[in-house]
C-alpha cells in the first residue's frame, strides 16, 4: 500500500510544478505592467515602483520564478489590497466554509446518482432507464447559478422553508469555537445542536445547487459500470452458483462498479472546485470563491493568484486521495504497480 | 433400468433478435444417469451453451422455450417458479465455464467466492464455511489451500482458477455437474489434470456430469456416452465405444475421420465443408442437408426417424451410414 | 408488396422512435441558430431602450417577459442576447477544436518527444479545475469579451487533444496509411489528408457534447462579472442583475435568460449524446 502512495505522490510531482508554472505566468506575464496591477488602481507611481522593487519585478524572469517559489515555501502569498490581510491569512480563514459546502455536495451527489444508476442499470432499456438518462442529462444542462436562484425564489421567497440567502448561519448565532472551521464538526463538539441545526438548515440548499450537475455524469458512469459488470463472465458464474439476487448485486456487482464511478470522482471535483465559486456568490456564502470574486472584480490581484494556487493545489490533493481509495478498493492495482 | 437423473424431451428453443427470431434447438432429446460422464458435442454456434444455459436456467431474456420438457430428478424444471429453480441451481445442478481467469470475481479472495456458495447454500455460519472451504480447495488439490485461501484470481494460473471454480461448483456436493467447455484455453498438460479431476469427483461423489465439447478426441476419452448435436439438433447419442466403432450420422462419420490421432498424418488431415445453416431462416427437417455427401430429396419430406444402431445408440436420420 | 411497405414503415417509426429526442434537438438547435442570425430583426423593442416608466413591470401581453430594472423589454433581450452567448461558445470549441485536434494528431501521430510535450501541457491544464484556471486567464489577460473566448478554449483543449491523439494513433499503422506513404506522400501529408478526415467524425462528436458545456462556462463568467458588461444583452449578466430582485418577488428578470441558458445547453447536450449513439454506438452512456 505504501508503494502506491509513494508513486502516486511522485507522479503528482510534475503536476504541481507544472500549476506553480502556469499560476507564476499568469500573474508574472500579464500585458501590461503587473507592478501597476499589484499595487492597484489607487496608486501612485512611488508605490508602483515600490511594489516593482519588492516583488523584484525588475528583475530577470528565472530570478523572478525562483523568489515567487522561494515565497511559496515561505507561505507568503502576498497581501490583498481590499482587505488589507496577507492572503495567506485570508484564505486560511475562508477556507473551511468552502470546503464544508463542497463536501456536503458531494455527499448529496453522491446519495442520490447512485441509486438512479443502479435503477437504470436494473431496468435496463426500458421506459426508468431512459428516464434516467434523460434527467443525468438534464442534470448537466442547469446552470448552477441559474439553479441557485431558482431555489431561493421557491424555497425562501414562495414557501418560506428556507433561511435568507445571507452566509452559513442565522443572524442570532455566532460561529462555535474554531476547531476545524466547519460549524456542522465545530457545532456537534461543542455540543451545540441548535448550532449545528441551523448550520445544516443553510447549507441545504447551496449544497444541492452545487451536487446537482454533479448528478450527471455520476449517475450515467453508475449505470454503464454497473451494466458492463452485470453481463460479466464473473456475474453468470455467481448466478450459475445459485447466489441470492441481492448478493450479486451488492457484494459482486456494485462492488466492482465503485472502482471506475470512483474514477469518476477526479472529474466531478474539477467542477466542484469550479461552481462553488458560483454557488457562494449566489447565497453569500463566506467562502475562497467568493473572496476571488471580490479580488478580481477590484483587480486586486495577490488574492486571485493565492486563490487559483490553492484550488489547483487542493484538487492535486484530492486526486491523490481517490487514487488511493481506488487502491485499497482493488487489489490489481498493488499487484501491478 | 433406473430412471435418469435428467431426461431431457423434445427440446426447442428460439430466441427473438432484432433480425428475426433464432431457431437455436430443435427437439432435443438426451438423457444423463448418476454416475456416468454425458458428452455433448457439437460445432461452435451448434446450441450446446444454449442447451446447458436452459437445463441450469441461465437462459438469456430473449430466449424462449416453445415445447419439451427438461426433467430432474423427477421434476419438470420448466414448470417450475423462480424460488424453486433458484434453490436447485448451485445446489442440485452446478456448473462450470471455461476461460475460468475471468469467470471469478477479481476483486474477492477465492476462499470467500467459496464460502459464499457454502453460507447461502448450506447456511451455515461463517467459521464452519471457512474450514468447509479450506476442505474443498484441498478436494481440488490446491496445493497449501490455506495461504491460497486468501488469494485473488489475478495472483493463480488458469488451471488454479478452473480448480477454484470446480471447487465451488462441487461445494454443495450436487446431483448433476455441468462442465462447459472446462479445458478451452488451457495448456495440454493442464486440461488433462482438469478432466482427470472431474472424473474422480463424478465417480466418487456418484455425480452426473455433462461435459460440453467441441473436441471429440476429449469427449472419447472421458465421456461414457455422447451426444452430436449439429445446429440445435441431436443427430446421434450412444455410448462411446458404440459410437466411435459404427458412427450412424453422416456428420458423426466426419467428426470422427477429421479427429486426429497420433498416426494422422498432415495429409490426410480432413474438414467437414461448408458451415452451419443460417438458424433465423426457414429450416428444412434435416439441418445437416446442406453438408451431407449422402443427401437426397426425401430426406427432407417429412420429420427425420429415429433409428436404432445397437443397444442405447441411436441416429436421427433417413439414411444412415 | 404491402407486406415489405408495412416493414418499412414500422422500422422508420421504431428509429424515429428512438431518435425521438434528438429530433427535438436538432429542432431546437435549428431554432437557436435562426435566432442567433435573425434575432436583432425579428424582436419587438430595442434591447438597449430603457425606459423609467416602465421599470420592473410583470409579464404581460405587451412585454410577454416584462420589464427589467431600466425598463428594458425582457423578451427582445434575451432573444437577441442568443447571438452573443452562441457566439462565444462557438467561436471557443472552433479554436479549442482546431488547436487541440492538430496538437493532438502530432502527438498521436509522431510520438516521441512531441507526445510527451503535449501530454505534459494537457496535463498541466487538466490540474486545475477548469472554471478556476479560466477566472485565472480572463483575470491575467484582461476583463474583455475576447479574453472570456480564449479562456474557455483553453480550458476545452484537453478534451480534442486527448481524443485527436487516440484516434490518430490507432490508425497510424493501418493499411491504408501505409500504402499512402508508400505512395510517396510526406508525413505531414498523411496525417492531413488521409487519417484525419476520419477521425473527424470522432471530434465533431466531442465539439457538440462539449458545446453545451462551453455555453456554461462563458456565462458562468459573465455571471461572476467577468467579461461582458452592462447593457449588453448577455444570459449570464441578465441573470446576475436579476438575482437581487428575487428577494422582492420580482423572478422575471433572473428566470427567463437563465431558462433560455439552460434550453440551449440541454439542446447541445442531447443534440450530442444523439449524435454520439448513431455514430459511435459502443461508447453510449
Amino acid at each position: 500500500m505504501f508503494r502506491v502512495i509513494a508513486s502516486r505522490l511522485i507522479s503528482a510531482v510534475p503536476n504541481l510544478v507544472g500549476v506553480v508554472v502556469v499560476t507564476f505566468c499568469l500573474t508574472r506575464a500579464l500585458p501590461g505592467d503587473p507592478a501597476a496591477f499589484f499595487a492597484g488602481p489607487a496608486a501612485t507611481a512611488e508605490s508602483v515602483a515600490e511594489v516593482r522593487r519588492k516583488l523584484g519585478l525588475d528583475r530577470g524572469l528565472i530570478e523572478q520564478f525562483g523568489r515567487y517559489v522561494h515565497d511559496l515555501f515561505a507561505g507568503d502569498l502576498g497581501n490583498s489590497l481590499t482587505t488589507g490581510q496577507p492572503v495567506v491569512a485570508d484564505l486560511v480563514a475562508r477556507l473551511p466554509a468552502s470546503m464544508e459546502l463542497t463536501l456536503f455536495a458531494l455527499l448529496f451527489a453522491v446519495l442520490l446518482s447512485i441509486p438512479i444508476g443502479v435503477l437504470a442499470a436494473n431496468h435496463q432499456d426500458s421506459w426508468i432507464d431512459h428516464l434516467c438518462r434523460v434527467m443525468a442529462t438534464a442534470c448537466q444542462s442547469l446552470p448552477t447559478f441559474f439553479l441557485g436562484l431558482f431555489l431561493v425564489y421557491v424555497f425562501y421567497y414562495l414557501l418560506g422553508w428556507a433561511p435568507a440567502p445571507l452566509g452559513r448561519l442565522d443572524i442570532i448565532f455566532s460561529a462555535p469555537p474554531r476547531v476545524t472551521g466547519f460549524y456542522t464538526i465545530d457545532g456537534l463538539m461543542a455540543g451545540d445542536f441548535a448550532l449545528v441545526l441551523t448550520a445544516l438548515g443553510h447549507l441545504l440548499l447551496p449544497a444541492i445547487t452545487l451536487g446537482m450537475f454533479a448528478m450527471g455524469p455520476l449517475a450515467r458512469m453508475t449505470r454503464a459500470a454497473l451494466i458492463a459488470v452485470l453481463s460479466s463472465d464473473f456475474i453468470r458464474t455467481a448466478r450459475a452458483n445459485g447466489l441470492p439476487p441481492r448478493m450479486i448485486l451488492y457484494r459482486y456487482a456494485l462492488r466492482n462498479a465503485i472502482l471506475p464511478i470512483v474514477n469518476t470522482l477526479g472529474m466531478v471535483f474539477s467542477y466542484l472546485l469550479g461552481a462553488n465559486v458560483l454557488v457562494e456568490k449566489v447565497f453569500g456564502w463566506p467562502g475562497v470563491g467568493s473572496y476571488a470574486i471580490d479580488a478580481v472584480i477590484a483587480s486586486d490581484y495577490a488574492p486571485v493568484q493565492g486563490f487559483v494556487l490553492v484550488m489547483a493545489v487542493l484538487y492535486l490533493a484530492l486526486n491523490l486521495a481517490t487514487d488511493i481509495v481506488n487502491a485499497a478498493l482493488d487489489p490489481r492495482i498493488e499487484f501491478t504497480t | 433400468m433406473k430412471a435418469p437423473l435428467l431426461s431431457v424431451n423434445g427440446l426447442t428453443i428460439e430466441f427473438r433478435s432484432r433480425a428475426g427470431t433464432v431457431h437455436a434447438l430443435e427437439g432435443v432429446s438426451l438423457r444423463v444417469d448418476r454416475g456416468t460422464t454425458t458428452g455433448i458435442v457439437g460445432e461452435s454456434g451448434s446450441g450446446k451453451s444454449v442447451l446447458a444455459y436452459s437445463i441450469i436456467g441461465l437462459l438469456d431474456r430473449a430466449g424462449r422455450v416453445t415445447s419439451g420438457t427438461i426433467v430432474f430428478d423427477d421434476r419438470d424444471i420448466l414448470t417450475m417458479n423462480e424460488a424453486e429453480r433458484d434453490s436447485i441451481r448451485g445446489r442440485d445442478i452446478s456448473m462450470i465455464f471455461q476461460n475460468p481467469s475471468s469467470a471469478l470475481n477479481p476483486i474477492r479472495t477465492i476462499g470467500q467466492q467459496i464460502e459464499d456458495v457454502i453460507v447461502c447454500h448450506r447456511l451455515q455460519s461463517s467459521r464452519t464455511a471457512y474450514d468447509a472451504a479450506i476442505e474443498m480447495l484441498a478436494r481440488v488439490r490446491i496445493p497449501d489451500p490455506t495461504r491460497r485461501h486468501r488469494a485473488y484470481p489475478f495472483e493463480l494460473s488458469g488451471g488454479m482458477c478452473q480448480r477454484v471454480m470446480i471447487a465451488t461448483a462441487l461445494s454443495c456436493s450436487p446431483q448433476l455437474l455441468i462442465a462447459d467447455e472446462p479445458t478451452t484455453g488451457l495448456d495440454v498438460t493442464t486440461q488433462a489434470a482438469i478432466m482427470d479431476l472431474i472424473r474422480e469427483q463424478t465417480t466418487s461423489r456418484r455425480m452426473a456430469t455433462m461435459l460440453i465439447t467441441h473436441d471429440l478426441g476429449l469427449a472419447a476419452e472421458y465421456c461414457d456416452q455422447i451426444v452430436v448435436i449439429h445446429a440445435g439438433q441431436v443427430v446421434e447419442s450412444g455410448p462411446t465405444k458404440s459410437l466411435f466403432q459404427h458412427p450412424a450420422h453422416p456428420y458423426t462419420a466426419k467428426l470422427v475421420t477429421a479427429t486426429p490421432t497420433l498416426d494422422t498424418r498432415l495429409e490426410d488431415l480432413t474438414s467437414i465443408e461448408g458451415g452451419l445453416p443460417d438458424l433465423r431462416r426457414e429450416l428444412p427437417y434435416c439441418r445437416f442437408s446442406g453438408r451431407c455427401s449422402r443427401f437426397e430429396k426425401a430426406c427432407n419430406e417429412a420429420p427425420l426417424p429415429r433409428i436404432r444402431i445397437a443397444e442405447d445408440h441411436f441416429a436421427v436420420c433417413r439414411r444412415p451410414v | 408488396m404491402t407486406a415489405n411497405h408495412s416493414k418499412d414503415v414500422g422500422r422508420i417509426a421504431y428509429l424515429a422512435g428512438e431518435n425521438l429526442l434528438t429530433s427535438t434537438a436538432l429542432f431546437c438547435f435549428v431554432l437557436l441558430v435562426g435566432l442567433a442570425i435573425f434575432g436583432h430583426w425579428l424582436v419587438p423593442f430595442d434591447p438597449l431602450l430603457s425606459n423609467a416608466s416602465a421599470t420592473l413591470k410583470p409579464p404581460s401581453a405587451t412585454h410577454w417577459f416584462g420589464t427589467d430594472h431600466l425598463g428594458r423589454d425582457i423578451f427582445s433581450r434575451v432573444i437577441v442576447a442568443t447571438r452573443l452567448d452562441l457566439g462565444i461558445a462557438v467561436l471557443a470549441v472552433a479554436l479549442s477544436l482546431l488547436l487541440g485536434s492538430l496538437m493532438g494528431a502530432c502527438a498521436g501521430y509522431f510520438g516521441g518527444w512531441t507526445d510527451r510535450t503535449v501530454g505534459r501541457v494537457v496535463d498541466t491544464i487538466m490540474a486545475f479545475p477548469l472554471f478556476v484556471l479560466a477566472m485565472g486567464i480572463v483575470a491575467a489577460l484582461g476583463n474583455t469579451t475576447i479574453n472570456i473566448v480564449y479562456a474557455t478554449a483553453v480550458i476545452n483543449l484537453p478534451f480534442y487533444a486527448r481524443v485527436a491523439r487516440a484516434e490518430v494513433n490507432v490508425r497510424r499503422s493501418t493499411g491504408y496509411v501505409e500504402a499512402a506513404k508508400m505512395a510517396g506522400n510526406g508525413e505531414f501529408r498523411v496525417l492531413a489528408f488521409h487519417i484525419l478526415p476520419n477521425v473527424m467524425p470522432t471530434l465533431v462528436v466531442q465539439a457538440s457534447l462539449n458545446m453545451g458545456w462551453a455555453i456554461l462556462n462563458a456565462a458562468g463568467l459573465s455571471f461572476i462579472g467577468l467579461g461582458v458588461r452592462p447593457p449588453t444583452p448577455e444570459w449570464g449578466i441578465m441573470v446576475a442583475d436579476g438575482a437581487s430582485y428575487i428577494i422582492s418577488g420580482e423572478w422575471w428578470l433572473f428566470f427567463f435568460p437563465g431558462a433560455a441558458l439552460m434550453l440551449a445547453v440541454f439542446c447541445f447536450n442531447l443534440l450530442g449524446d444523439g449524435l454520439r449513439d448513431l455514430l459511435d454506438p459502443r461508447r453510449a452512456t
